[in-house]
């Protein structure tokens, strides 16, 4: 549906894109996870086009971006990054004035935009003033406002950005519904949405692909780095030269707190030293009140993904 | 095209749901208002033409203050974006942008009817000369809004969008003002730039196919560079 090969754009001085080239399969949903800045967005607006790409190319439903760029609007629905919407419009209005914009039929147009409406759960403020809607309704607004033509491709710039807990969740389970009849592209930068919606995800960092696989191998791949975090009634000293002691273990840090210690331990790729580390802090006299695989971040993901880059290249 | 009255409907509608049309409508009938009056004091003759002088210069100041948020406001809260991947093509969102501005304009304008039935109670005005009068006002308008949308076009500041339209517009008049009576080629060409030449003819009652000319062709040309620079986005 999306196939984009050795896109670039670059501004004035530096490259937001990179050379990239990746694609996405009909009824597929792929997520695009980088830290802000990555190029997501630019990478989108290429592909909506709302700018074209310095190099390379894109075809989007099998238009091309650049040369056919009205086939491909009709074919794409498009929440941008932080939903931008006319204030002074009421809900039904601003969907009837784009189901318009789209080209949606005048017959079909009154249930489309019901359908819309329904399924993005705005029943209850379709004639409100959109000024006077929380983030969370915004933010559906916007989804109705991307399906209300029915397209193919659901181009969405970070979705859940901006909203409360429950309001991320309800976005997801909506997103995945979507998910069912449309191939979406989203952009994020919050690891556990890719794990609960994507079916493939590509990691983007300085406008370059740095990986590009499903959330479960990718996590794999990442876990196989162990950080365990330790909270220990004992004696500090010893229990960390015990633990340093452990087959596997790379690295232990370590706080004192007078009668309790913090340890930080980090253990080798593909080795779960957690019932070592519980043996040798029984033996060592120590009582555990806490052990915890440390959750991945974002960061850590990035800063692994790029350090291993570098071994290899290097 | 058929995208044009979707554009059109949406713009009218932004103008009368905030207070824009109004408070400009309202000053216009306050300052158009004080120069009939005075005007048709001192010179006792029944007559549109030494008032609507007048009408041109606060024209300038308050054609910019109409077309400032046309584009402006939509790269400022960035709305430029779900409208620009909507299937709609560049020429099609400028022109229903300015067809809604000059409708407003336009509409902005219709209350001084009151002062050619005003004209007609006291005495007995030249009707030619009003109906070419209008047909002026409306041309110029076409002229200015195209103008106020350019610079609309450039920048994310409604203020910045104003200011700059009113004061290009003000030059265009007093370029036109201050080579009068100069002859020679480089004069003459300045005065044709300048909007208040043509204008004045209109309130002389004359409509020059000439005029007409300068102000469609200005309009149209000024139209065409805004739609290159909405679509500069897409090879910058």
């Amino acid at each position: 549906m999306i196939k984009v090969e050795h896109l670039a754009k670059r501004y004035a001085e530096a490259y937001a894109v990179n050379d990239i080239s990746f694609e996405v399969k009909e009824g597929e949903i792929l997520g695009l996870l980088g830290p802000n800045g990555a190029g997501k967005t630019t990478t989108m607006r290429i592909l909506t086009c709302y700018m074209p790409a310095t190099s390379g190319t894109a075809t989007v439903a099998g238009f091309d971006v650049f040369k056919n760029s009205v086939d491909v609007r009709k074919n794409i629905g498009y929440l941008p990054e932080n939903v931008p919407l006319y204030p002074e419009m009421r809900v039904k209005e601003y969907l009837s004035f784009r189901a318009k914009l789209k080209r949606v039929p005048h017959r079909e147009r009154k249930t489309k935009i019901a359908d819309a409406v329904d399924r993005c759960r705005i029943v209850d403020v379709q004639n409100q003033i959109i000024g006077t809607l929380s983030k969370g309704y915004r933010q559906r607004v916007g989804l109705a406002d991307a399906l209300v033509h029915d397209p193919k491709i659901l181009i969405l710039d970070e979705p859940t950005i901006g909203l409360d807990p429950n309001q991320i969740r309800q976005v997801r389970q909506l997103i995945k519904e979507l998910g069912e009849k449309h191939t979406i592209l989203l952009s994020t930068h919050i690891l556990p949405e890719v794990e609960m919606l994507c079916g493939r995800v590509i990691i983007i960092n300085k406008g370059k692909i740095v990986a590009m696989d499903t959330p479960a191998n990718l996590e794999s791949q990442l876990k196989a780095d162990n950080h365990i975090a330790l909270e220990v009634r004992g004696n500090g000293e010893k229990i960390k030269n015990a633990l340093s002691g452990i087959k596997g273990v790379r690295r232990v840090t370590w706080r004192d707190k007078g009668e309790i210690a913090n340890f930080a331990v980090e253990s080798e790729k593909g080795t779960d030293v957690r019932e070592e580390i519980f043996s040798s802090v029984v033996k060592n006299n120590g009582i555990i009140r806490e052990m915890t695989l440390a959750p991945i971040t974002l960061e850590e993901v990035f800063h692994q993904i790029t350090t291993q880059e570098q071994e290899v290249t290097a | 095209m058929r995208c044009t009255g979707t554009i059109f409907q949406r713009e009218i509608s932004a103008y009368f749901l905030s207070p824009v049309a109004y408070v400009v409508i309202a000053v216009f009938m306050i300052f158009s208002g004080y120069f009939f009056s005075v005007m048709l004091g001192i010179t006792q003759e029944t007559t549109l033409r030494y008032s609507l002088a007048y009408t041109q210069f606060i024209l300038s100041i308050l054609t910019p203050v109409i077309t400032m948020r046309l584009f402006a406001e939509e790269n400022k809260t960035g709305t430029i974006e779900p409208l620009m991947t909507a299937p709609v093509t560049d020429f099609v969102v400028v022109f229903g942008k300015f067809l809604a501005a000059w409708a407003l304009y336009n509409v902005m304008i219709v209350p001084t009817a009151f002062y050619i039935i005003f004209l007609a109670w006291v005495g007995n005005p030249d009707y030619g000369a009003i109906i070419a009068s209008y047909i002026g006002l409306v041309l110029m308008g076409g002229l200015f809004i195209s103008i106020g949308l350019l610079v609309s076009a450039v920048t994310k500041n409604q203020i910045v969008a104003a200011v700059i339209g009113i004061v290009a517009l003000l030059i265009l008049l007093v370029i036109g003002l201050a080579s009068a009576g100069n002859e020679g080629w480089f004069y003459s060409s300045v005065r044709y730039i300048g909007t208040y030449d043509h204008w004045e003819t209109f309130t002389k009652g004359v409509v020059d196919t000439r005029d007409v000319i300068y102000y469609v062709s200005f309009t149209a040309l000024l139209l065409f560079v805004v739609v290159r620079i909405v679509e500069s986005r897409r090879w910058r």
